[in-house]
């Protein structure tokens, strides 16, 4: 702790549990966290669970105790081998051994050797069904060679077929041949008409753009993201305007999009164009984003510059409560503006958005400054982040001119925020105190 | 909806056509459109982007105590008008006006169709006017509402009303054309009732085709209108002046709350006397 003192660093700028047990008994009566230590519990949010996730009664019982498990050393086969391979393990005596040998049956893990049953042609059918321009006999036969060790592992197949094919046309000419196959065996076409790969062949060419589609997608910038999604925003919110209208009047609606002059600049799919620009308030969805907002309004063929006003103090007031907008709305009174413009041009709209926004900034401010106020007169060692070391030249005030006058709180006793010089002058005023009382 | 399903039946007067990479417009400004309603002839309309248009316009009601002359039933004699904000000629861009009164009165849809676009009546209540304005063709083809309360009684109610001072209750709008057509463009581009803002260098506008024309009445502007001593003057000066000394009082709290934020930071274990 001495070393602390010389650093200069705060005493409890990193808390340790023992410090704090000893020195706040009075404060962690408010907490109360039982049996586990003060720093554990502010990991729950300081509060108590509201239920208990383990029973703790529970954790104090012994398990239950058995009699004493024996184990042997006992021979056994294993069923997915095709050797006759014998092996040895331990087993425990729970399980009822009789004469040394299981006779519990097959290795437990025998069934989890499964593989797939490839299809096997002969020649002949060859000759008849399966002959290909593309593929030879011998990669034919490879390539069901390949299948049948690495269980239809097309990408692993793929990697060790001896000539470069991709993964597409190998997975084509197996299926083609599987379906050939199939077909020609089949008694009738009824019999394997429920086979997957008769009722859906596979499709090279829509394989191929598929994948391709999808590495696409993978591969897009987040530019292209944001403006995929601009362009689904506005969508959505032309839907939602076709469908309030729709409400308001029944006439034709039409949808206009033009797709190439309009991806060279903003990504704006379509126009909504209904015979009413309906100016009703509740009309269109109050849009959280300013941008946005200006989108819509330039969406419509006309509208009222009150109306574009109202929208954008919408679009403003969106993230604020509904205390918080009284008091812009409070504010700009007593600042004798009218909530309304009383001449909305252009330029008074501007100023008029923009002196709204300032008032946001402002009581945020207020309430900041407030919460700051309630903080510093409760105020809790740690909470703050100190800097040690270089005693700045702030407005100090003289630490002798604190503690004479009123007690301002523990904390000033302990606080050592700056280096050495002032760390004497704190100690001094302390045993001064010390003295006087 | 692709655009070679789309056919252009009619050009408007320009000359290039139709052409998606079309090389004296700059695409960057233009922008082709479908309109709505008639499907059946499918006209593509070059509207210009970043050249938004508005017309100042002032609606309202001045509304006369008969006096004397008054009946139980017909005590004030008021007028609904929509005119320029300066009085200029809304014709040029107004088609039509719709006044929807209330339903006590005779065909309480009142269509005017030239200006001055105003209806005059007698009566003796207020209500709600809907004021419904039609736009030219190459303008919009949407209609715009707007509301206003017919006010007959003044607000001070000290004696009796006064034959020679009317209730006035103006109110000023602008009707915004945020992509204008380039034929209304043209139209109206040095109109005295179109606030029109500079226009990019290198725009080629057709030549303008006018409208229907005015039937009789050779001005429409209401510079000289009987009532227009009364009415009230828009001036956006004093409004931003106001405004412009609210935002500087705002800027100064949120500079002095700063740096009462900046100060309570640095020194957390003095505490600020006066907060």
């Amino acid at each position: 702790m001495d070393a602390k003192d010389i650093l200069g660093l705060h005493k409890n700028s990193f808390p340790s549990s023992l410090d704090n047990k000893k020195s706040r008994p009075p404060k962690e009566s408010q907490r109360k966290p039982d049996g586990i230590s003060r720093e554990v519990y502010a990991l729950t949010g300081g509060m108590p669970p509201l239920m208990p996730s383990i029973d703790a009664s529970q954790l104090k019982k012994k398990p239950p105790t058995h009699e004493k498990v024996t184990w042997q050393w006992l021979p056994f086969t294993n069923s997915a081998r095709k050797d006759d391979l014998h092996l040895y393990h331990w087993v425990s005596h729970n399980v009822r051994v009789v004469n040394g040998v299981l006779p519990t049956g097959d290795y437990s893990f025998a069934k989890y050797n499964k593989s797939v049953d490839i299809i096997k042609y002969t020649d002949e059918e060859y000759e008849k069904y399966l002959t290909d321009p593309m593929w030879t006999k011998e990669e034919t036969n490879e390539l069901f060679d390949l299948c049948e060790r690495f269980d239809l592992r097309f990408v692993v197949i793929a990697d060790r077929f001896p000539s470069s094919r991709t993964v597409e046309e190998l997975k084509d000419r197996y299926y083609s041949v599987l379906r050939a196959i199939l077909l020609a065996r089949a008694a009738s076409s009824g019999d394997i008409a429920t086979h997957p790969i008769i009722k859906e062949p596979y499709n090279v060419s829509q394989e191929m753009e598929r994948k391709r589609a999808l590495s696409m997608v993978l591969s897009q910038t987040r530019q292209q993201e944001k403006r995929d999604e601009e362009v689904l925003i506005e969508a959505k919110r032309i839907a939602e305007l076709r469908m309030a209208s729709k409400v308001t009047e029944q006439s034709q609606l039409a949808v206009a999009s033009n797709a190439d002059a309009e991806l060279t600049e903003r990504a704006v799919p379509g126009e909504t164009v209904s015979p009413s620009n309906v100016q009703l308030p509740q009309m269109v969805v109050p849009s959280a984003d300013n941008a946005s907002t200006l989108a819509s309004l330039r969406m419509l063929r006309v509208y009222l510059r009150t109306y574009a006003l109202e929208q954008m103090v919408q679009a403003s007031n969106a993230t604020a409560g509904v205390r918080t907008i009284k008091r812009v709305e409070q504010t700009l009174q007593d600042l004798g503006v009218n909530l309304k413009p009383r001449v909305p041009t252009k330029a008074v709209c501007a100023e008029h958005l923009e002196l709204r926004r300032e008032i946001l900034t402002w009581l945020n401010l207020q309430k900041q400054v407030q919460y700051k106020e309630a903080e510093g007169s409760s105020f809790r060692d740690g909470s703050y982040g100190e800097t040690p070391g270089t005693p700045k030249d702030r407005t100090f005030i003289p630490d002798s001119l604190n503690f004479g006058g009123e007690r301002v709180g523990k904390k000033d006793q302990k606080r050592k925020g700056h280096g050495a010089p002032p760390t004497a002058a704190h100690k001094r005023p302390r045993k001064q105190k010390a003295s006087d009382l | 909806m692709s655009q070679s399903q789309t056919l252009p039946l009619k050009r408007h007067q320009d000359e290039n056509p139709r052409d998606d990479d079309s090389s004296d417009i700059k695409p960057s400004r233009l922008k082709i459109s479908l309109p709505s309603e008639d499907s059946d002839k499918k006209i593509l309309i070059k509207r210009v982007k970043d050249v938004g248009i508005c017309v100042p316009i002032v609606y309202g009601t001045i509304a006369f105590f008969l006096g004397r002359k008054a009946s139980e039933s017909q005590s004030h004699k008021w007028t609904v008008y929509v005119r320029g904000a300066s009085n200029e000629d809304l014709s040029a861009v107004v088609k039509r006006v719709v006044f929807q009164l209330h339903p006590s009165f005779n065909n309480p849809t009142r269509v005017v169709e030239s200006p001055p676009f105003e209806i005059s009546e007698c009566g003796w209540g207020e209500f709600e006017i809907a004021i419904t304005l039609f736009f030219h063709s190459d303008a919009c083809e949407k209609q715009l509402d707007l509301y206003h309360h017919l006010k007959l009684y003044p607000e001070d109610e000290s004696g009796p009303q006064n034959t020679k001072r009317p209730v006035v209750i103006e109110s000023y709008n602008e009707v915004v054309f945020p992509e204008p057509s380039e034929a209304f463009l043209a139209r109206v581009q040095n109109h005295p009732a179109v606030v029109v803002p500079r226009l990019p260098d290198g725009l080629n506008l057709p030549s303008p085709v006018p409208v229907e024309p005015m039937n009789d009445k050779e001005r429409g502007d209401t510079k000289d209108h009987p009532l227009n001593h009364w009415f009230l003057n828009f001036s956006e000066a004093d409004e931003l002046l106001k405004l412009a000394a609210a935002r500087q009082q705002v800027q100064a709290h949120i500079v002095k709350l700063g740096r009462q934020l900046t100060l309570m930071e640095g020194l957390p274990q003095s505490k600020q006397p006066s907060g």
